[in-house]
Order: C-alpha cells, then structure tokens, then sequence
C-alpha cells in the first residue's frame, strides 16, 4: 500500500528584499496535500525568490510560513528538509563528484539524521526511489557523466524519496522533450496520489494548464491572479504574467528582397556536436535559432564566431571565405556574439559603464601614436548611452550598478560600436524583466532595419515569432526544420521542438 | 563482478604505483642501497610526519579548499606544548600531557581559521595565507623565538621508541619507528571517515558544490567548522611528533614544508578543484614525493634539486589532472548529443 501524506503548507504577507530592490511584496499562497499548484509568472516575477524563501534557501523580511499546525517567520534549509519539503532546482542541485545513488541517497540521510554510512544501504534507497518513480538506471555511474534527462530523473527521486510533503519544481520541462515530459507527468499524478503537495513553476502556459489544478501568478513581486485552473484560460495567464494583451504581435521590420548574402554557411561540421549545418543570412534579415538544451545551437552560434571548435564546413561573410576556428578572424570579418551568460562572459562587471562600452572597439579609438583620448572615449561612451537609452546617471558607475536590460543594452552598444555586419546573440532575453526585454528587442528591430544581419539563438519561442524573420530549429546537432516568415506559429515550432 | 581494467587503468592510484616501481627500478639499478629494508624504514619514518599534514590538506582540498598554514599550526603547537611543559615544570616523563596540549592547541588554531572561512567567508587561501603569518607572528613574539634542544625526557625517549631494531649484515641499523603503528591507524580513521561517515561524506558534497550542499540541507558553515578544527587537530599532533621525531623544538622549523605534502596531496589524485580524492592516494603520494626526496642523490642528483623535483612533480600531476579533464568534458559533451536521440 501506498503511504499517504498529508500537508498543507501556507506563506501570508512575505516580503523580501535584496538591497534596497524590492522582490516580493505581501506575496501569500497555500497549497493542499495532493494538489498540485502552478506558481506562473515572467522571468524576475520573483518565483524563484517565493521558492527560495518556501524551502529555507532565504528568510523574509516580514512575513509568516505555516507548516500544518506549525509557524515559523523562517526556515534554514535543514527544517525545510526534515520537514517534508523539497525543491528540485532548474539546474538540479547535484553534486557532479559524487555517484547517482548517493546523490539519491543523501537527502534520506539528512532526513533521519545518519551518522554512518553503509553503501549497501544507498544502493537501497537509491534503487527504492527511482523504483518509486519507475525508472532504471546505473546507480554507480558518477553524475557529472550521464545525460541532462538522467539528472532531472534523478533529480526527481531524490526529492520524491519517503518523507516528502511538499514539492517544488522550478521549471522542470525546460530540457526535456515531449516523451520526456509525459513521463514526468505520469510521475506527478503518482505524487498526487500519495498526498504530496506540489508546487510546478513552469513559463509553458499548455503545460500548466495539463498538469495543474490551482495557480497563483506573479508580476513584479506581487500576487495578481490565483485560483482555480479551470476558471483561467491560456490568454488570462499570459495577461495576467505580463500585464499585457499577448505581445506575440510580430515586429520584425520588413525584408528588403535582395540576392545578397551576409553569411553563408556551408557544411559546417563539428564532430558530436553538429554535422553539416549549411544556411545564409540576408541584409537586414534577422534569423532564429532554436532547438533543446544540448541540440547543438549554442555551440554552432559559438562555432560561427570561431569560439567552438569546427572539424570543416566554410563560414563566408560578404563573398569571403573566414578562417575558421579563430575569434579574431571571426571579429576582423565582422561578426559580432553575445554570449547567453552576459555576467560572466560579456562584461568587465566591476569595470565603468564606459569602459565597458569602449572595450570592444578600442583599436579604432587610438590615436596615431597609439594613446587612447578620454574625451574621445567619454563621446564614444555617451553617443551609445543615448542612442540605446542606457539608463544611468553617470557613466563612470560600475556595470553591476545597472539592472539586467540594462546590462544587456551595454553588451549590445559595446558591440554595435564595432559597426558589424552580423550580430550573433545567444540567448538575448535570458534573465531580463518584460519591459526591457521589448525595449531589446526594438533596438534589434531598429539596427536591422539599418540593414545589419542578426543571427538570434534563443529558447523563447514567442520571442523568436515576435523578431524573426526565418526560424531554423535545430535537433541532436542538425536542421531539423525551417520555418519561413509565413509559418512562424508557436504551436508549429513547440511541435517541432518536441 | 568484472573488474573493469580500463577504468582500474585510468585511477590515479594506478598511474601512482606504476610510477613508484618504475622509480625505485631505475634508483636501484642505479644504488643497490635503495633495495634495502633500513631505507625502506628511513622512507617511512620520513613519511610519518608529512602523512599527518597531507591527511589534513587532503581533507581540505576534497571540500574545496586549500590551506597553506598547517606547517605555522604544526609548529606553533609544537613548539609552545614544549614551552608550556617547561614554564609549567609539567611531569617530563609523561609522553600524552605534550601530544595533547600540542593537539588542543592546533585545534584552536584551527578554529581561527574556521572562523575566517565559515565565519567571514574569505576565500580559503587567503585566509589560511592570513592566518598562518599570524600565528608565525604570535609565536615569535609571545611563546619565543629560541631553540629548545632539551624538551621533556619522554619526547626525546620517543624518537628512538623502534618497534623493529637490529643490526643489518652489511652492519647498518635497521630501525623502524613504532610510530607506524598509530599513524596506519589514524589513516584507516580517517579514510572511514571520509567513505562511511555523513560528515564525510558533506566534506565530498561540498567539494561538488557549496550552493548544491547548501540546498541539501547540510550546513556549510558548520561542515567548514569541523573541517579546520579537525585538520588543526591533526597539524598540532604532527607538530609534536616532528618536534619529539627531530629531539629538538625549533620555532623556525617547517615553514616551506607546504609545498611538498600539497604535492604528495595533488600527486595522489585530489582534485585541486575539490570534490575528489582519497586517503589511498594521499599515502602514495607522500610515499612517492619521499622516496624522490630520499633517494636523488643516490642518483647523483644535488640535494639541492630536491625542492625543484617536487615543484616539477605538482606541476605534473596538475597538468595531468586538466589534461583529464578536458578530455572528460569532450567525451561527456558527446554522451548527451548521443543519449538526446
């Protein structure tokens, strides 16, 4: 027989802060034993805030959790744990060193407070729990060296293992394909079943509405809409998480007809990774990338600008041939990345706004005897903060002192500056708040219709309608599908995906 | 159960001992004296007191961390147990009060450099980098700064406590120290630790990932704790036994010594990046970087190449473990394209 747990888990008036901005104000939610819960709402909505704050990653401010009959103003990870509770994590939370039934295994031990430990007793857990969930695999296997759908699998068993109350998933879909899905489902209802409470944080509106039976939606750190699913339709949720009527209206400038090509690829092949990607890019055209975590399209973007490794295939910008593998090459053709990870790989964080703008292009500011003028910088530095509306009060600030759109502006200007003929961005919406994120994709909008070439790679598939004015998606490392202006349909390009 | 050779093949250890054969096969054809059980003896006994330090940064270096001060810890524990015997006119004949007064004393000061780390969060070698010049400076100016060459009886007794003694037909001494006895066991302890215990087992966690650990419910901060305190424990205890090992108390001893037990640490496999390593490789290791130590100028090498050797040595094994790495991330790249289909 199947224990059955009972829970009921609520947060009243939680309010948090992190240094003076304000995450979450008056935030309140309840979930049931057997319930399961959809948290909804825009990337920086503060869903992950809520999350950390309901599993003691955080304390708030001010407010009250309450765990059945008892009342805490905070948890520490550890009484979340010992609790019942549980999160499963967007990037999961393993520990890369350590094998797959320890990994399972270690949430158990914390939770009836071994002091010793015999490996023979993991290997049990660790089979019990993923037979829990109805899956097999090499337990032995050390976790840095199997697959992403493995390690969400295990993910799952280990935060579904016996004493489990409550459970939260933040964005769970993400790497998964549609088989993949199903089966985290099936896994969902069983959970349901045993009495767990279930909280699924997830963008994906079809997937919401299959799974859940109560959302809560959040907006700039505020509740503003919950309820029952049924009484929510697809187009309520979406107004409801961005505050606006759907924005997928397409804004992509149109496509002067030319027989030009700003970039041709041709055959490009990376052994394991991707094999014969051949496409081209017009003036002015703006071409979407797209495919699963690890279908190869961050590291085709990367091959392009000659920072992945390519075994053959030619990369021809304006009629010539680049050398290949080379980033500098890539940069003299012309050819501007931005990488996804804009924190760590695109800006000298510490550094001045305008440093950071010039830094790209300082070659071209030298003067003949190889001196760099500030006057001619702060110019510089000033056009681009006015032409893209970098909003800052003085451009000697440092980076992190701005906001994530921001941010993102200043990687945009910094290679604008360098006047490229092709602008590759990965993932150039990846962490920024709905306001900026239109405002990002106006001044790709805008520079497109100047006439220069963007390549956009990016997950966000309404994002991708919205810019694009052709759509490749990518699968284990080939062009699965080309989507023309015409077809460009979020629930044709979903299917393509999975 | 099949062994699986190619994995056996693989492991540091393996590499280890094939390198340690291949060198005492070259020294011995070299020296007929390296094949003799008195060397053999003179490599262990030169092996007790690094084993202890390198069990302590092994630990460290498996939770991510690394901490240069143990040889400052080792000493100041050391020195000032004997200081502390001598003021206090404590019983000389007694070998438990001096070992631990010098283990208690360690572990405070491990407990400084718990605080710096768990308590402020300053990175680890700075902290310990910090520390360790502290705690030089303390000693110097407030415990003393003098050779002691009369420390109490019982620890100048013990230096020549030998478990094994006799005379060789070639007419050298033969000794082994008894010391070999509870320095295997500490080893198997702390091995047991590391595999079979849930402290140990945290220590791996949060090599792995100290958000991850975080997340589990572990606490980082107290793991830490335990960490320092445990590893000033341990530097305090070699600390005493290389003062009673060398029959004299030298404030001034030791310093310099991190690099060749972080080399035996790296050497035996722990990953510098934390998250791996084990109490097997760290004993060949320090047997290795010893027997090298020993025995270069049996092959006609300066002893004072000595220093450079092990810097090569390091330079190696940390070579070897980025080149591993890459190709382990090439490989693992190339596992989800294929298991994505």
């Amino acid at each position: 027989m199947i224990k059955t747990e009972t829970a009921q888990y609520s947060v009243e008036q939680i309010v948090k802060s992190f240094g003076g901005a304000r995450a979450l104000s008056n935030v309140s939610m309840s979930v049931e034993s057997g319930e399961v819960h959809c948290l909804a709402g825009e990337n920086g909505s503060g869903k992950s805030t809520l999350i950390k704050i309901m599993s003691g990653v955080h304390a708030p401010d001010s407010g009250i959790i309450r765990l059945a009959e008892k009342e805490f103003t905070h948890l520490s990870p550890r009484e979340a744990v010992q609790e019942g509770i549980q999160v499963i994590f967007q990037d999961f939370s393993l520990l890369p060193n350590l094998s797959v039934a320890e990994n399972i295994a270690l949430p158990t031990r914390i939770f009836n407070n071994t002091k010793f430990i015999s490996k023979k007793e993991t290997r049990n857990i660790a089979i019990e729990a993923l037979e829990l969930i109805g899956v097999d695999m090499d337990i032995t296997a050390p976790v840095a060296d199997i697959s992403i759908a493995s390690k969400q699998l295990i993910a799952i068993a280990r935060a579904t293992n016996l004493g489990v109350k409550m459970l939260f998933m933040d964005e769970p879909t993400t790497a998964l394909t549609r088989k993949e899905i199903n089966r985290l489902f099936q896994v969902v209802d069983q959970l349901k079943k045993r009495g767990v409470a279930t909280v699924f944080v997830s963008h994906k509106i079809d997937e919401i509405q299959e799974i859940c039976s109560t959302i809560t939606v959040l907006r700039n750190g505020e509740v503003v809409a919950d309820g029952l699913m049924k009484d929510f339709g697809a187009k309520e949720i979406s107004k409801a998480m961005t505050g606006q009527d759907i924005s997928t209206t397409r804004i992509a400038p149109m496509l002067k007809k030319t027989n030009k090509q700003v970039l041709e690829v041709k055959k490009l092949t990376s052994t394991h990774t991707f094999d014969e990607i051949s496409f081209s890019v017009a003036p002015g055209e703006i071409l979407g990338i797209t495919g699963l975590l690890g279908s190869g399209r961050t590291e085709l973007a990367e091959a392009i600008f000659g920072k992945y490794p390519v075994d053959s295939g030619e990369i021809v910008i304006n009629g010539q041939s680049v050398e290949l593998n080379s980033s500098t090459a890539a940069l003299e053709a012309g050819i501007g990345y931005v990488p996804p990870d804009r924190l760590t790989q695109g800006l000298f964080l510490e550094q001045s706004i305008l440093r950071n703008l010039v830094a790209v292009g300082v070659d071209s500011y030298k003067s003949k005897l190889g001196m760099l003028s500030p006057k001619k910088l702060i110019e510089v530095g000033s056009r681009w903060i006015s032409d893209l509306s970098i909003k800052t009060k003085n451009s000697a600030n440092p980076v992190t002192s701005l906001s994530g759109g921001n941010q993102q502006r200043v990687v945009l200007a910094k290679w604008f500056a360098m006047k490229p003929r092709l602008m590759i961005l990965n993932g150039p919406t990846v962490g920024v708040d709905v306001g900026s994120k239109r405002e990002i994709l106006e001044i790709i909008k805008v520079r497109a219709s100047e006439g220069m070439s963007f390549v956009v790679v990016s997950d966000d598939i309404p994002e991708l309608i919205q810019i694009c004015h052709r759509v490749l998606v990518i699968k284990n490392g080939r062009i699965s599908r080309e989507f023309e202006e015409s077809e460009l349909k979020d629930s044709l390009l979903y299917k393509e995906l999975n | 159960m099949k062994i699986n050779f190619k994995k056996l093949l693989s492991r540091n250890e393996t590499v280890l001992i094939f390198a340690i054969v291949i060198f005492a096969f070259v020294i011995g054809s070299k020296s007929p004296e390296f094949f003799t059980l008195a060397n053999l003896f003179d490599i262990l006994r030169s092996s007790f007191v690094q084993l202890l330090f390198a069990l302590g940064v092994l630990i460290v270096i498996i939770s991510g961390g690394i901490d240069v001060s143990f040889p400052i810890v080792g000493i100041f524990a050391g020195y000032t147990a004997v200081v502390i015997m001598q003021k206090f006119e404590l019983n000389g004949e007694s070998l438990l009060i001096p070992i631990v007064l010098a283990i208690v004393i360690g572990v405070l000061l491990g407990g400084f450099n718990a605080i710096a780390i768990a308590g402020f969060g300053i990175p680890t070698l700075i902290a310990t980098l910090g520390t360790a010049g502290v705690f030089r400076g303390v000693m110097l100016s407030f415990v003393g700064a003098s050779f002691i060459s009369d420390i109490p009886i019982a620890l100048d007794k013990f230096s020549t406590a030998d478990l094994i003694k006799f005379e060789s037909e070639a007419g050298t001494l033969v000794r082994l120290h008894v010391l070999v006895i509870p320095i295997a066991v500490i080893t198997v302890l702390i091995s047991l630790m590391l595999s079979r215990t849930f402290f140990g087992r945290s220590i791996y966690a949060l090599g792995g990932g100290v958000e991850s650990t975080r997340r589990l419910g572990i606490s980082v901060k107290r793991t830490q704790t335990k960490i320092y305190m445990l590893v000033g424990g341990l530097s305090g205890l070699a600390g005493i036994l290389y003062v009673s090992l060398q029959r004299k108390a030298n404030p001034y001893d030791l310093a310099g010594s991190e690099l060749d037990v972080i080399a035996a640490v790296v050497l035996g496999g722990a990953s510098i990046m934390g998250g791996y390593g084990t109490v097997f490789g760290t004993v060949l290791g320090v047997l290795f970087i010893n027997m090298i130590k020993n025995n270069l100028v049996l092959l006609g090498v300066s002893s004072s190449w000595q220093r450079a050797a092990v810097g090569v040595l390091l330079v190696i094994g940390i070579t070897i473990q980025a080149i591993s790495e890459n190709r382990k991330n090439r490989q693992r790249r190339s596992a989800t394209e294929t298991e994505g289909e």
